[in-house]
């Protein structure tokens, strides 16, 4: 098997559904129903891309999980700045362990 | 008039690099790993690092890995990379009606950008997000990605124990800082994420469908679902 011709495969079709409808649908306007649907879509993938994900960032141990999602949750909702609520939450994640060890 | 729009071109991209700097975070211990993880497969550094350049799916590229140390051919690799990225027609979908209008030259160009991360920081932004802005998210992210697959292949190892569990909160810590905020101001954004964690929780944990299909079909639900709700609500207010 030639890696460089698999690799250049995934390639071709990671890229096909990352530039059809971005290229196609340029200066189109969709039925209002459809426009709504679409710009509903990063609010309901965030949802979909944070859970079950974030529980089980370490699959044998789910409070580690909770905890994570805690101190994100509660960093955010402080109104914190993304970048905060990223390292705020691996400070936070990082002392968790050292203490429980 | 020109140079007004060109600083304003500029500053768009300045401010892209700035937002993408916590996925360039993120990425880095997922980066890592990967290298390390390819090299253990038998990739040489220049596949590794090939595949990171060209392909930059990280879903995607892990399953690869797994399928090559199975003994799995090109074929099945390679439809298995599309299946898991199938998701990301809905993005660019969806990207397509918040970007500026741009030639299909351009368009074509950040497209290879798009991520899981790179859309929501870039479709989470009110109002129509600037070419340059997309570019700069996308270059610090690809950056990010690129060069520590590298050197997780180099040094063949990925951050201490500690750090490296930590960290692999932080994408999922970057999807909460987004959603949060939007979630504040509109009801109706609460119940898009809830109503699609609930699927995609759902449709994982009982095994009914793998990770790719199952993030995108619980989106679409979601994104189908409230908004049909909230034309028929606005229906009945006009009666």
């Amino acid at each position: 098997m030639n890696m460089v011709l698999v690799i250049i495969g995934m390639a071709i079709v990671t890229y096909i559904p990352r530039v059809l409808p971005l290229t196609f649908l340029e200066g189109k306007e969709l039925p209002p129903f459809l426009q709504g649907v679409l710009k509903n879509i990063p609010y309901a993938v965030l949802g979909a891309l944070i859970f079950p994900g974030i529980l089980f960032i370490q699959p044998d141990d789910i409070w580690f999980g909770i905890a994570g999602a805690a101190a994100a949750f509660v960093l955010a909702f402080l109104g914190a700045d993304v970048m905060i609520v990223v390292l705020g939450s691996i400070v936070f994640l990082s002392v968790y362990m050292l203490m429980g060890s | 008039m020109q140079m007004a729009a060109v600083s304003e071109q500029k500053s768009g991209f300045r401010a892209g690099l700035k937002a993408g700097v916590s996925i360039a975070v993120g990425y880095l211990p997922v980066a890592l790993t990967f290298g390390l993880l390819a090299k253990t497969t038998g990739l040489s550094l220049f596949e590794a690092v090939l595949m990171s350049l060209v392909v930059f799916a990280g879903a995607a590229q892990y399953i690869s890995l797994s399928l090559i140390a199975a003994g799995a051919g090109a074929a099945v690799i390679i439809f298995n990379t599309f299946i898991v990225n199938i998701r990301h027609f809905l993005m660019s979908a969806s990207l397509n009606e918040k970007m500026e209008p741009e030639s299909r030259a351009k368009k074509s160009l950040y497209a290879f950008g798009l991520t899981d991360e790179t859309f929501t920081v870039i479709a989470t932004r009110e109002g129509k997000t600037s070419t340059g802005f997309a570019f700069g998210v996308m270059l610090i992210a690809y950056g990010s990605w690129v060069v520590n697959t590298g050197i997780g292949h180099v040094i063949g190892a990925s951050l201490p124990e500690f750090l490296q569990q930590a960290m692999a909160i932080a994408l999922y810590a970057m999807f909460v800082g987004l959603l949060v905020p939007s979630l504040k101001k509109e009801m109706k954004v609460a119940y898009l994420a809830g109503i699609a964690a609930l699927l995609n929780s759902a449709f994982t944990m009982s095994g009914l469908l793998d990770t790719g299909w199952a993030i995108a079909v619980s989106t679409l639900i979601s994104a189908m679902a409230v908004e049909a709700v909230t034309v028929l609500r606005k229906g009945t207010e006009l009666e």
